[in-house]
C-alpha cells in the first residue's frame, strides 16, 4: 500500500489493551483517511452519549500526511460533541499527524473508560500506559515541557476536568482540536494525554509526480495574494482577514448587536506586529506557517480569537486579547465559544466587560468557579437558563464564528447547514464572498448560493480527509491535490472523482445527525440576523436578511444534497453514495 | 438583476473572443438556465449530471482564434502543452479531443478547466460561477495564439516551415487586424484627492482593452497617492475597475489590500524605491511572443526553464526582458520587475506580460504599453519576413 500505513491503532482504555486493525483497501479508497475515515468508524456508534464508554474517540490521518505534498501535516480528530449532540469533528495542524503516520499508524480509535488519570506513550508500534494521576488539575503549560520529550502529543487542561462543554485537545501546545469539546471527550476517558514518536516513513507511489504536482500547487499558492502576498496569511497569519470583515462591515460586534466596530484599526493585525514582533511558526509539512508567536514567545490570536475577545467585547485592549487567547490555549477551551459566550453573558447582564473581568471569567469558566460554572456550559445552555435563548448566537448549539451572516449570504446558509453547528469551515464561503478567490461573487444574495455551498463543503471534506490545509485552496484546487494523491497513493483520481468522494463523507454526516434527531428547524440562524440591520455605512448597506430567500435557498440546498424536504436523508441518495443507514 | 450567463455572453462577443449567436452558457443552481435554445445543449446537459459543477461554457471562439485552435488540436492527439505563464500557472495544459459528445468531454473536464473540440469550439466549466468559464475560456484563446504565433517564428528562423504551415498562417494573418492608430486622452495628474485616483484608474483600463491590446482578465493596474498605494483587484477586469480598487498603505498598517492583485509586491516595490506613481502592467500579446523567442534556446542548458532561470541579459529594442513567476517568493517578479522598470521605466517579463510606469498619471504608462506592444509586432513580423 503506498501514502496509507494499512494499518490503524485500537486502543481500550478500559483493559488497557491495544492491537492493529488493517482495513480493506476498498475502505481507504471509498474515505480517504482523516475526516473521511474517521466518520465511517463513527458511524456505528453516533448514537450512544457522548460519555459513553463505547464512543471512540478517533484520530486518522490521511494518505498525504508526512509525505512532501503541501501543507499536509493535519490530521482529523472526531467523536460525538458534547456541545452540541451532533458529529464533532476538529482539523488540526501541529506535528501529532505526522508522528502518527511515521509511527506507522493511519489513525488511532481510542474506546473504553481508565478507572485513574492515564497517559499514553506511543513510540512506533509499542503503545505504553501511565499514571497521569499527578497532572490533575494542571494547567497545559505546566507539563507541556515535560511532554515535548516524548514526541509530538495531545492533551487536555483544567477546562476539560471542570467539564466545559467547549474544552480542546491541544495539540503540541497551541494547536487545537476546538470547537466541540472534543476535549471533554478525551478527559471522560480519564486521559490526560498521548504522546507520539516515529521513525518511518510512508511509501510513496512515483516521487517525480509528487515533485511536479508539488511545484503546481507552490506556484499558485505564491501567486494567491491571501497566502503569500505581503499582505497574506504568511506574513500576518489569519489576523490579516481582520481588516477586511472591518472595511466590508462584516465584523461581528458586540454579540453581534453590530457588524462595525470603531476601534478596529488599532486591533489589527499591524498593531500586533508593531507590539509583539512575531515570527512565523507552523505545522509540519507547511510552508505558509500561519501561526505568529511573538518574540517573547507569546502565541499570537487567530483571527477568530482576535474578533471574539476584541469587537465582540466592545474590548480595544490587544494584550486583553493576547492575554484571553493564552487562557485558553493554557486551560484548554475553544476561543470562539468561550468569546462568544462572554458576550452573551454581557448582553444578558447589561454589563460592558472590563478587560479585568474578562480575564476573570475566563478563569473562573475553565475552572468551573462561580458563574463561571454556567458559561462553560456554552452560550445556549447559559441563555436558555435565563429565560433569553435568543441571546446566543450560535446554529445547533455552537458560538458563530467572526463573520456577521448579514454580510455573506453563502455564509449564512453555510452556518446553518453546516453538520457540526455553526462553523464557517465547511463550506468557508468566505474565499468567493470577500477573498475573490475563486473568482468574486455578490456576498448580499442568496442566489447560486446553495449549490456553492453544497460543493464547496463537499471539497473540504476531501481537503480534511487528505489531510490538507484549507487555506492553501485560495490557491490550489483539487485538481492540482488530486495530481498529488495520485502520486502518493498510484490510485488514478481526478479533481472531480474526489468530489464524489467528498459528497459521500458528508452525506455520512447528515446521516449521523439525522440518527440523533437533528432536522431541519436545526439548520437555522438565531433571530436576531433576520430581525435586526447590521452598523451600516461607507455606502455598504447591511439590512436583515430576509427570512423567506433563507428559507428558499436552505430548500435548494436539501434538493442538491438529495436531502428530503425536512433536511433529512434519503434511501435512494444514501444507496446512490454506497453508504448504509445503520453501519 | 441581470443572469451572468448573459453578463458573459456580452462580454465575450464585445471583446470579440466570440460571435454573437455563438457562445451557449448554463448555470444550475437547483435547475439548468441556458442563455439561449441552442442544437448543441442535448450534447452539453448531461455534463452536469456527472460532475459538481455549476457553470458551463460552449463555443467555437472567433477568428483567428478559431484557425489557430484548430491548427494546434489538429497536430495533437491528447492536450496542447504551453509555457505560457498563464497555462503554467493556471491552466497546466489544454485538453483536446475529437468528437463533440458527452462522455469523452466529462472525461476531461473531470482532470481540467477546459477541453478543446477543433471544429467545433471550446468547453469550460465552473464551481461558484459562470465567470469562471469565460476567464477560463479568455485564458485559452490567449495561451493558443501566443503559442502559434511563438512557435511559427521559432519554426521560421530554423527554417522548419512546411508548405502547409505558411497557409495556415496567411490564413491565420488574413483575420489579424492592423495595429489601431490610438488617440486617448487620460485625466491629467497628479491627482489629488483619493475620489480623482479611482477615477484615474477606472478610466485607465478601459482603452487598454477597448483597443484591444490587453484581454479583460490580464493586467492590474495601480496609483501611489501620498502614503497609499491603489491597486486594481485580483480577478478583477481591466475594463470595469469601478469598485474594484484596494487601498493599501505603503507600510503594510493595514491588511485591507489582501484581496489586491496578485502582483501587489511589484507594484509596491517601484513605488517604494522610484519617483513613479503610476503603474500598468498587462499581457499584451506580441510583447509575451516576442519574450518568449531566443536563438539560443535549443542549445541552452536552462531550456525548459527559461521562466525562472534565463542567465542572459535579453531585450526587445531597448526594453529589457525578465524573467520570474508570479506573486511573491524568490522566483517571483517582485524581485525581478522593480529594478528593470525603474531603470528603462517599463519591463517585459518571460511569457507573461508588460510592466511599464510613469511619474503623474496613466498617459505616459498607457502610450509606453501601446508602443511596445506595436514594436513587438513589428519585430515580429520582420522576424518572419527575414527568415
Ligand atoms: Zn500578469
Amino acid at each position: 500500500m503506498f501514502g496509507w500505513t494499512g494499518k490503524v491503532l485500537r486502543i481500550d482504555l478500559s483493559s488497557r489493551r491495544y492491537y492493529a486493525e488493517s482495513p480493506d483497501s476498498e475502505i481507504y479508497q471509498k474515505y480517504i483517511g482523516g475526516k473521511g475515515l474517521a466518520g465511517f468508524y463513527l458511524k456505528d456508534f453516533v448514537a450512544r452519549e457522548w460519555d459513553h464508554p463505547e464512543m471512540p474517540l478517533i484520530f486518522f490521518t490521511g494518505p498525504l500526511v508526512a509525505t512532501p505534498a503541501p501543507t499536509s501535516g493535519r490530521m482529523t480528530v472526531m467523536s460525538r460533541s458534547p456541545l452540541t449532540g451532533t458529529i464533532g469533528d476538529a482539523s488540526v495542524g501541529g506535528r501529532f499527524g505526522s508522528e502518527l503516520k511515521k509511527a506507522g499508524w493511519d489513525g488511532i480509535i481510542l474506546t473504553g473508560k481508565s478507572d485513574a488519570l492515564t497517559g499514553i506513550q506511543i513510540t512506533d508500534d509499542r503503545v505504553a500506559f501511565s499514571d497521569a494521576i499527578d497532572l490533575k488539575g494542571y494547567p497545559l503549560s505546566r507539563f507541556n515541557k515535560q511532554l515535548k520529550k516524548k514526541g509530538a502529543f495531545a492533551a487536555v487542561g483544567p477546562a476539560a476536568e471542570s467539564r466545559v462543554k467547549f474544552a480542546n485537545i491541544m495539540f503540541d501546545g497551541h494547536y487545537a482540536a476546538g470547537r466541540n469539546g472534543l476535549g471533554l471527550v478525551f478527559s471522560a476517558k480519564n486521559l490526560k494525554y498521548i504522546t507520539i514518536m516515529g521513525t518511518g516513513t510512508p511509501a510513496i507511489f512515483n516521487r517525480d509526480a509528487l515533485k511536479k504536482s508539488r511545484e503546481d500547487i507552490l506556484r499558485l499558492a505564491a501567486a494567491s495574494p491571501v497566502l503569500m502576498g505581503e499582505l497574506g496569511i504568511t506574513h500576518f497569519g489569519t489576523a490579516a482577514i481582520y481588516d477586511l470583515t472591518g472595511s466590508r462591515r462584516m465584523m461581528p460586534t458586540e454579540n453581534f448587536k453590530h457588524t462595525y466596530f470603531e476601534a478596529a484599526k488599532r486591533c489589527n493585525a499591524h498593531a500586533y506586529h508593531l507590539r509583539y514582533h512575531p515570527k512565523k511558526s507552523g505545522c509540519t509539512g507547511c510552508h505558509i506557517l500561519c501561526k505568529k508567536i511573538g518574540r517573547n514567545g507569546d502565541v499570537l490570536p487567530e483571527f477568530e480569537t482576535m474578533n471574539h475577545f476584541s469587537a465582540l467585547l466592545n474590548n480595544d485592549d490587544i494584550s486583553t486579547v493576547v492575554e484571553a487567547n493564552q487562557i485558553c490555549n493554557d486551560m484548554g477551551m475553544d476561543t470562539i465559544s468561550a468569546g462568544a459566550t462572554l458576550a452573551c453573558y454581557a448582553e444578558l447582564t447589561g454589563k460592558n466587560l472590563s478587560t479585568k473581568h474578562i480575564v476573570s471569567l475566563l478563569m473562573d469558566m475553565a475552572l468551573a468557579r462561580g458563574i463561571g460554572k454556567a458559561l462553560g456550559q456554552g452560550s445556549f445552555e447559559y441563555a436558555t437558563a435565563y429565560g433569553t435563548p435568543e441571546a446566543s448566537m450560535t446554529v445547533k448549539k455552537l458560538e458563530l464564528p467572526a463573520y456577521d451572516p448579514r454580510g455573506a449570504y453563502g455564509m449564512a446558509l453555510g452556518y446553518a447547514v453546516s453538520t457540526r453547528g455553526g462553523c464557517h469551515l465547511r463550506a468557508y464561503p468566505i474565499g468567493n464572498e470577500v477573498l475573490r478567490k475563486p473568482v468574486p461573487t455578490d456576498r448580499f444574495t442568496f442566489s447560486g448560493k446553495a449549490r456553492i455551498v453544497k460543493i464547496a463543503e463537499d471539497v473540504n471534506a476531501v481537503v480534511d480527509s487528505l489531510t490538507a490545509c484549507k487555506f492553501i485552496f485560495f490557491g490550489a484546487t483539487l485538481e492540482e491535490y488530486s495530481k498529488a494523491y495520485a502520486a502518493v497513493t498510484g490510485i488514478e483520481s481526478s479533481g472531480q472523482d474526489l468530489l464524489k468522494i467528498g459528497e459521500r463523507i458528508y452525506y455520512n454526516e447528515r446521516i449521523m445527525n439525522s440518527r440523533n434527531g437533528f432536522t431541519k428547524e436545526d439548520d437555522d440562524l438565531p433571530k436576531r440576523f433576520f430581525d435586526e440591520s447590521g452598523s451600516s455605512g461607507n455606502q455598504i448597506n447591511i439590512p436583515p436578511i430576509i427570512r423567506k430567500d433563507f428559507l428558499q435557498a436552505r430548500e435548494n440546498y436539501y434538493t442538491i444534497r438529495g436531502l428530503d424536504q425536512n433536511g433529512a436523508p434519503t434511501p435512494q441518495k444514501t444507496e446512490e453514495l454506497g453508504l448504509s443507514w445503520n453501519g | 438583476m441581470e443572469r451572468l450567463i448573459y453578463r458573459y455572453e456580452k462580454k465575450m462577443i464585445e471583446q470579440k473572443l466570440v460571435l454573437p449567436g455563438d457562445p451557449v452558457l448554463a448555470e444550475l443552481d437547483t435547475e439548468i438556465v441556458w442563455n439561449r435554445q441552442h442544437p448543441s445543449i442535448p450534447v452539453l446537459e448531461p455534463i452536469f449530471s456527472k460532475l459538481n459543477i455549476n457553470s458551463l461554457l460552449f463555443s467555437p471562439p472567433a477568428e483567428p482564434y478559431r484557425s489557430i485552435i484548430d491548427h494546434l488540436a489538429e497536430c495533437t492527439s491528447d492536450v496542447i502543452t504551453l509555457k505560457d505563464n498563464e497555462t503554467r500557472t493556471f491552466l497546466h495544459d489544454i485538453p483536446v479531443i475529437h468528437t463533440f459528445s458527452p462522455g469523452p468531454i466529462i472525461n476531461r473536464l473531470k482532470q481540467r478547466k477546459c477541453v478543446v473540440i477543433p471544429g467545433h469550439g471550446i468547453v469550460t466549466c465552473g464551481t461558484v460561477s459562470p465567470e469562471q468559464t469565460y476567464v477560463n475560456f479568455s485564458s485559452v484563446l490567449f495561451s493558443c495564439f501566443v503559442k502559434y504565433f511563438a512557435d511559427y517564428l521559432t519554426d521560421a528562423i530554423l527554417g522548419n516551415l512546411s508548405r502547409e504551415q505558411r497557409d495556415t498562417f496567411d490564413r491565420v494573418n488574413s483575420y489579424l487586424k492592423p495595429f489601431p492608430e490610438v488617440d486617448v486622452h487620460l485625466k491629467k495628474g497628479p491627482f489629488s484627492s483619493e475620489d480623482a485616483v479611482y477615477g484615474a484608474i477606472s478610466e485607465a483600463g478601459k482603452p487598454i482593452v477597448n483597443y484591444g491590446f490587453v484581454d479583460s482578465v490580464m493586467g492590474n493596474i495601480s496609483y501611489r497617492y501620498q502614503n497609499t498605494l491603489y491597486i486594481s483587484q485580483t480577478g478583477s477586469f481591466l475594463d470595469e475597475l469601478e469598485s474594484c480598487i484596494d487601498p493599501c498603505p505603503i507600510d503594510n498598517s493595514s491588511c485591507t489590500g489582501i484581496t489586491a492583485s496578485s502582483e501587489l509586491p511589484t507594484h509596491l516595490e517601484i513605488v517604494r524605491n522610484s519617483a513613479y506613481s503610476a503603474i500598468v502592467h498587462g499581457h499584451p500579446k506580441f510583447a509575451v511572443i516576442m519574450s518568449m523567442i531566443c536563438e539560443k534556446e535549443q542549445n541552452c542548458a536552462f531550456n525548459g526553464m527559461c521562466h525562472v532561470k534565463c542567465p542572459e541579459s535579453r531585450y526587445v529594442r531597448n526594453i529589457p526582458i525578465v524573467t520570474g513567476e508570479s506573486g511573491t517568493g524568490p522566483r517571483a517578479i517582485c524581485n525581478t520587475v522593480p529594478p528593470a522598470v525603474i531603470d528603462h521605466q517599463a519591463a517585459i517579463v518571460y511569457g507573461h506580460g508588460v510592466f511599464t510606469a510613469g511619474e503623474d498619471d496613466f498617459n505616459d504608462p498607457f502610450y509606453r504599453l501601446c508602443s511596445i506592444e506595436k514594436m513587438c509586432r513589428e519585430e515580429y513580423f520582420s522576424g518572419i519576413s527575414h527568415s
